[in-house]
This record gives structure tokens, sequence and C-alpha cells, in this order.
């Protein structure tokens, strides 16, 4: 598997897995599905521009590093719209955003190969 | 008349054993001896840098064997030739350095000693690739380099081998690769320790079995196993626990586990200690 297929992989499950934890915010509890679909598609995000990365150097601390801050600048413009109940949720989503980023970072560094393999 | 003092008679007598080497070479000091001969420090006056001169009484086979195994773990030979006397000679590189038996000895930790070891097992996988077969593997024939090189010495052709490292089955001209993994086997559990990690007594173990047929089939399966280790992968030779298996695990996966930790204490602390600015619970 190359490393922007693991980081889309582990971007997917773990932005969905973070999106799950929606569910013990009763206010955003009813918004689940389009929080789920959301996050997994900002995981995916991270995990492509990680795997990218990881392509080119190889370094976990880079990788996981990178991924961090793409996650938290994309964590930030989920957050800056405003949830049903009119609110702002910039610190429950942008920071686990961060720390999942960091964690599909290294992921990609770690795992995969660089380049596609052959049938 | 004045008789000769100890010293004196020392001295003469080590005179009187030196080689004459041909012009290019001064002789100093005798460094080490061996089954296969002497081998003396001397200065190369053409490109003026130390050399390692051995002289042995028997053919240049060893200086053939050594020349022909072009490795990085493997002593290069520059020169060879006869004396006057009629003892043969080759010099090679002066490694400065200790012997692997002291350079264990000044490692704390296993995993230096384990390098050292998978540099000798690809000098031997390559000797035994081109059909030679070392037959005296032990400590005092590793030397360890300035920067971490690591040469395996003492090519000596006719070599009978140390006991204690001999395989069983050994005899003065075995040629099957399998008494080198046992001399192999014995070196890696000396270097281990007694209280060495398990995994690799079981590898030493099973490298050194009396029973040739019990042994890794060849070097490359010695060194993966050895690889495996460092890698904190599972090894062939030993079948780990539970808690062993899940020790390992945790400390190949060290920085992902605490990423995870670090994503759950976020979480935790969010829904804990934020709960009425978030609306949580």
């Amino acid at each position: 598997m190359t490393k922007p297929l693991v980081g889309v992989a582990a971007g997917a499950a773990l932005g969905f897995l973070d999106g799950l934890s929606a569910w013990f915010t009763p206010a955003v509890r009813n918004e689940i599905a389009g929080i789920l679909i959301g996050s997994s598609i900002k995981g995916i995000m991270v995990g492509v521009a990680a795997g990218f990365l990881a392509r080119r150097v190889n370094s976990p601390a880079i990788g996981a590093g990178f991924a961090a801050i793409a996650g938290l600048l994309l964590a930030w413009l989920v957050a800056s719209f405003p949830a049903a109940d009119g609110r702002h949720y910039y610190l429950e989503i942008m920071l686990p955003g961060f720390v999942t980023g960091a964690i599909i970072g290294f992921i990609t560094q770690k795992y995969g190969t660089h380049t596609p393999t052959k049938a | 008349m004045t008789g000769l003092g100890d010293s004196t008679l020392r001295r003469l007598q080590d005179a009187a054993g030196r080689p004459d080497p041909p012009l290019r070479y001064r002789v100093e000091e005798e460094i080490g001896r061996g089954g296969t001969g002497v081998v003396y420090r001397a200065w190369d006056d053409v490109l003026e840098r130390f050399v390692a001169f051995k002289v042995s009484a028997g053919p240049l086979d060893e200086a053939r064997t050594a020349a022909r195994l072009e490795h990085p773990s493997i002593v290069p030979v520059h020169d060879a030739g006869t004396l006057p006397d009629g003892r043969s000679y080759y010099v090679m590189k002066l490694v400065d350095g200790p012997r692997l038996d002291e350079f264990a000895l000044a490692s704390p930790t296993v995993a230096p000693k384990l390098r050292a070891f998978r540099k000798i097992c690809d000098a031997v996988e390559y000797a035994h690739s081109r059909g030679v077969v070392h037959r005296d593997i032990k400590p005092r024939n590793v030397m360890v380099g300035r920067f971490g090189e690591v040469f395996l010495l003492d090519w000596g052709a006719g070599v009978m081998g140390t006991p204690g490292y001999m395989a069983p089955e050994q005899t003065e001209d075995s040629n099957d690769p399998a008494v080198d993994i046992h001399a192999l086997g014995v070196m890696l559990r000396n270097l281990a320790g007694a209280g060495g990690p398990r995994p690799i007594l079981a590898i030493a173990a099973k490298a050194a079995s009396a029973a040739p047929g019990g042994r890794y089939p060849s070097v490359a399966a010695l060194s993966e196993d050895v690889d495996r280790f460092l890698d904190r992968l599972p090894v062939s030779a030993y079948r780990e626990s539970i808690p062993e298996r899940a020790r390992r695990f945790c400390s190949r996966n060290s920085v992902l586990l605490l990423l995870f930790a670090a994503y759950v204490l976020v979480r935790a602390a969010l829904y804990f200690l934020r709960p009425a600015a978030t609306g949580f619970r």
C-alpha cells in the first residue's frame, strides 16, 4: 500500500472515530451524520497531504508535525462555522483535530511503501 | 666475561625472530600471535602509514583467500610475498581499535554488540557465497574500528578452530558453513551474556546447536532473526509468552500509543473539565 493510500485509510478511520466523539456533546448529537462525514473528509484530506509528504520526507517527527498543523488548520475551518446552537466549538474541534492529525502523520510515515508495488 | 641480562636476552630473541621485510616496510612491534602466524605493526615507507604485517610459515593461501574476499568487514590485503628466510608475509590494513571481546566489555547495552555481530554475519555470509569457510570465528579474531567498522580477521586456511567455538563435528578440513554458524552462535551467546535478552539467547542456542541439522540453515537466516530482534519483531527461534508479546508490541509502537493516549486525554479533559461552557453531558 502506498503512503498516500495509507494516509487516506488512516485519515478516514481516525476522522470517523474523531467525529463519533461528537455524540458526547448533546447539543450537536442530532447532527452526528453530517459531523461523521465532515470529520472523515477532513481526516482523508490530512491523510493525503501527509501521504504525499511521506513520499518525499522520511521523518516521523516532521510527518507528525506537518499533519498536526494540517489537521489544526482544517479543524479551524470547520470550527469557524457555527453549530446549530449558534456556538463555535473551536477548542472542542481544533484540539482533537491537532492530535488526530499528528497520529495520521505518524502512521503515514511508519507504514506503507514509497512507490506503488507492482502486482 | 659478562652474562647477558634477561631483558637483553629477550630483546635478542625477539630481534632474531623478527622478519626481514622488503625495504618498503619497517617492522616495529609484535601486535598479535595466532595459530597461523605472527602479526607486526609496520611502517610503510612509500605510502607513509602504519600497516599490519603478518608473517606465517605456510604458503600464501591465507593472503590469497583474504584478498579474494572484498567486503567492508574483511580487512583488505595490500601486498604479499615471500621473505628471504622462506616464510610468507602479507600486508593489510592496520585496524585501530579494540578486539570484539574488549569492545563488548566496554559496551553497557546489548544493541551495539548486536550491530557489530550483524556486520560479522554479513562478512561470513559473503565469504560463504564465495565458497570460503572461516573455521575460526571468535571475538579475538574480530576488530572494531574507530568509526564503528567491524573486521573479521585471520582467514587462515587449514585452521583447526578454537575450543569452545569449534563445532563438535569440525575437523581441520571442514568446509561446511555450519561450523561457522556454530561459532557465530557461541559468539552471540558470549556477547549477550547470561542475563541477555531471551530471544537473543534462543537465537544463539539454535545457531550453536550440537547437531548441524538443528542450526540455522544459513548465516542469512541467522542474521534475519537478529535483525527481527533489533526491529522488535518476533524471532523464529523463540516462542514468546502473551505478556512478552504485549511488552514487545508496546515497545515497538510506543510513540503511536503515546499519541493515542494524548488523544484520549484531550477528549477526557474536554469532557470533564468544561461541562458548563460546552453543554457537555
